[in-house]
This record gives C-alpha cells, sequence and structure tokens, in this order.
C-alpha cells in the first residue's frame, strides 16, 4: 500500500480543480491505497459549511466531503494558517478535520510515496 | 467604469491590478472567486477598505451564496442578484473585465 496525497489549493467553484480532486479520491480509495487529503490556501473554502449553490446552477460538492469516510476516506489534515488567514474556524467546516500547523503539514507532506495536487 | 474581478485575490493578481489602475468613482463587480474579497476577512487582506473609500463595491450575492460566504459579507459592499449586474452594465458606459 502506497500513502497517496491529494493537495487542495483552490475555491470550490471558480475552477474544475476541486471537483476533479475528489473525483480521483474516490478512484484511490477504490484502489484501497492510503488516502490523505489536505486543504491549504483557498483549498480550505471547499469545506466551508452552507454552500447554497441553487443561484449558480452548478451541483453542490461540498456535501461529498461527508460521505468520504463511507469510502475509508478519514484522514483530512486542514493547514492552521490558511484556515486562521480566511476568518474560518473548526466549527465553519462541514467535516472533522485534523488542523495542522505549517510545520507538522510540512512533515506529512514529506513522508507521502505520492503527491497529487489540485 | 464598471470593473469585474472574478479570481480569488489569494490566488491571482487580477483584483490587486484592478485596485492599482481603477479610478476615483469607478465601480467594481466581485463575482465567482473574486467574491471571497468580500468577505469580513478577505476585506482586510485583499485592500478593500481603501477601495471602498473611492470606489462603489458590488458582490454577486448567488456566488457568495454558493461558497458559503454570505453570512460574513463585508460593511459598505453592496450585494446584487442577476438582475442587478445587467443593471450595473447598462448604468455603465464602458466595462472591464479582469481575468
Amino acid at each position: 500500500m502506497k500513502k497517496f496525497m491529494f493537495v487542495n489549493r483552490k475555491a470550490p467553484y471558480g475552477t474544475i480543480y476541486a471537483l476533479e480532486s475528489l473525483e480521483v479520491v474516490l478512484i484511490a480509495a477504490t484502489f484501497d491505497q492510503d488516502v490523505s487529503l489536505v486543504f491549504l490556501d483557498d483549498g480550505v473554502y471547499e469545506l466551508a459549511k452552507g454552500q447554497d449553490t441553487q443561484g449558480i446552477g452548478i451541483k453542490n460538492h461540498s456535501k461529498t466531503y461527508r460521505a468520504l469516510d463511507g469510502y475509508d476516506v478519514e484522514k483530512l489534515y486542514v493547514e492552521r494558517e490558511s484556515m486562521q488567514a480566511r476568518g474560518l474556524s473548526e466549527d465553519d467546516l462541514i467535516v472533522d478535520v485534523e488542523v495542522l500547523s505549517s510545520a507538522e503539514m510540512a512533515a506529512l507532506m514529506a513522508e507521502q510515496d505520492v503527491v497529487l495536487s489540485f | 467604469m464598471l470593473h469585474i474581478v472574478n479570481k480569488s485575490h489569494r490566488q491571482t493578481s487580477s483584483l490587486a491590478s484592478c485596485l492599482r489602475l481603477a479610478q476615483d468613482g469607478h465601480a467594481l463587480l466581485l463575482i465567482e472567486d473574486g467574491v471571497y474579497a468580500a468577505t469580513t476577512a478577505g476585506a482586510a487582506s485583499a485592500g478593500l477598505a481603501e477601495a471602498l473609500a473611492r470606489l462603489k463595491v458590488y458582490v454577486l450575492r448567488p456566488d457568495l451564496e454558493a461558497r458559503g460566504v454570505a453570512a460574513a459579507l463585508a460593511e459598505g459592499v453592496t450585494a446584487v442578484d442577476y438582475t442587478g449586474f445587467v443593471d450595473l452594465v447598462a448604468e455603465h458606459t464602458n466595462n472591464q473585465t479582469w481575468l
């Protein structure tokens, strides 16, 4: 089993990256790999609670993060600095995450076999 | 002139360039990922306070709602719907989109 890390650094709807990342995460999970998701920079916004996309006619994919533990994807990490800079706290996020400092995040990244960036 | 910005101010320099070149009295409309600059935490890092002193600043509400940040709207920014977007384009003699 290899360690796969998905690094999410984009806001949810302005680009296709957030949705594409989710799709690849689900694929990786079906191959029984050790999958971690990381949310950095604007990627933290992907997890913001209360997203309502009715007005923009795009599917609200934020609920999919809640389904991840059904695929045994349970390692979700948020960088504290990114979260705080955006005025968010753990209570504002749609799923339970582990909040890490930049140094802790860097260490986690360094121990991966494969890092995929979105 | 109406300036339209659709990128996050933390991801690209679109908003910074717009603010550098927009003249006093111009209007700024934040849409798509540009709306993060209109949140309280975003406004501080985007330099929006200074912009509000000399520009009329609008934000597209459906884009705020989609991103779950409508409750964090910064003071002084006017939220508009799609009809308001069309009105802004019609009211101004020209407009520029900062991609």
